[in-house]
């Protein structure tokens, strides 16, 4: 038998853990701006061959005429891990009333 | 409001503000439009075996146990949490995890790269993130590259023995930082420095990337023995029926 309570302890230790890392850097450097990583790519790529202008436009942007508006990128964003999250807590849930119910007919 | 709903309160309102903090778009993935042609067919043909391959071994892995599809989702969901969630570095700016590494680890690599993929194409087509023209590239350097580096230290550090909570963060982890790192090198190889060459470039490309990446690649490995540890509690058998979990423990 599994022993769940220490595992629960470890989950509980690497979860504060994650979550210290992630919320630190926006209080430790107030100033910073926080862009995406990829802008500073493209900053990189002009500093390197001068200036570039891509070739090809995202489909959706070009569908658009312009480039996605932030609130709706972010709600796309958001559908993304809507999805996933659904499909795992769907999942998780079936998982522990699985083992629930199987406890409680080894018990009986 | 009882003094403990107020709390809730609280904590609920201070989380939305921090991910309020992380709006900027855009993160990783080589940007559309941003390799010239040839490196797009290149990149993309590169993958083709893979992915092929990958097919191959999810048909068979199905046929033999049709129950392997809960585990998939699973492995499927995952990276698309992980890969829409921009997260704040100590470098100032946003990137996001992979999540390619619970696939990995579960599946093999090959079978990652078919996951990979829907998800790839899902940001490039709906949120202009990444590309259908570097599909191949970002492809090769998420859903296969990474993923292989994962799957390689995993086994690696399962021969030698290393305690299999921290051989999984470690795989985990490496993986998503190799991905950022074959990113570069993409980038080094279709962008060579005027004085320098390749060289200087994948120096520049790594100092921009690495540094964000790093407590990115801690984070998603911490995730990974976290979803792993749940997972070996839940659903044991049907880790044992696609092979994980045959000797050890997590």
């Amino acid at each position: 038998m599994i022993d769940l309570k220490k595992d629960t302890k470890i989950i509980i230790i690497l979860l504060v853990l994650v979550v210290l890392i992630v919320v630190i850097p926006p209080f430790a450097l107030k100033g910073a701006e926080f862009g995406g990583s990829d802008d500073a790519g493209s900053t990189k790529i002009e500093e390197l061959q001068g200036e570039y202008e891509p070739w090809f436009t995202p489909v959706f942007e070009s569908a658009l005429n312009r480039e996605i508006p932030g609130e709706i990128e972010s709600l796309l964003f958001c559908v993304q891990t809507g999805i996933g999250v659904g499909i795992i807590a769907f999942i998780m849930g079936r998982l522990v009333e699985r083992k629930k119910h199987e406890k409680s007919n080894s018990s009986c | 409001m009882t003094k403990r709903q107020k709390g809730v309160v609280r904590i609920s309102v201070a989380a939305a503000a921090l991910l309020a903090f992380c709006q900027t778009a855009g993160a990783m993935h080589i940007m559309e439009g941003y390799l010239s042609p040839g490196f797009c067919i290149a990149w993309g043909a590169l993958c083709i075996p893979f992915l092929v391959k990958g097919f191959i071994t999810l048909k068979e892995m199905y046929q033999q146990n049709p129950k392997m599809i809960t585990m998939l989702a699973m492995a499927g969901a995952y990276i698309f949490v992980l890969s829409a969630l921009k997260i704040p570095s100590v470098t100032g700016s946003c990137s996001h995890m992979t999540g390619t590494g619970l696939g990995a680890m579960l599946f093999g690599p090959c079978v990652t790269g078919i996951l990979g993929v829907i998800v790839l194409v899902f940001q490039a087509i709906l949120l202009a993130h990444g590309g259908l023209t570097t599909l191949g590239a970002n492809t090769f350097s998420m859903a296969i590259a990474g993923p292989f580096v994962t799957f390689g230290i995993y086994h690696l550090c399962k021969k030698c023995n290393v305690n299999k909570r921290f051989r999984v963060f470690l795989a985990a982890a490496l993986g998503d930082l190799f991905t950022y790192c074959v990113t570069s090198l993409q980038l080094a190889i279709a962008y060579p420095a005027e004085h320098g060459g390749i060289e200087t470039s994948i120096v520049e490309f790594l100092g921009v990337f690495a540094p964000t990446q790093l407590p990115l690649a801690v984070v998603e490995g911490l995730l990974t023995v976290m979803i792993l540890i749940t997972l070996e509690n839940y659903a044991k058998q049907e880790l044992k029926a696609i092979g994980f979990m045959k000797t050890d423990r997590l």
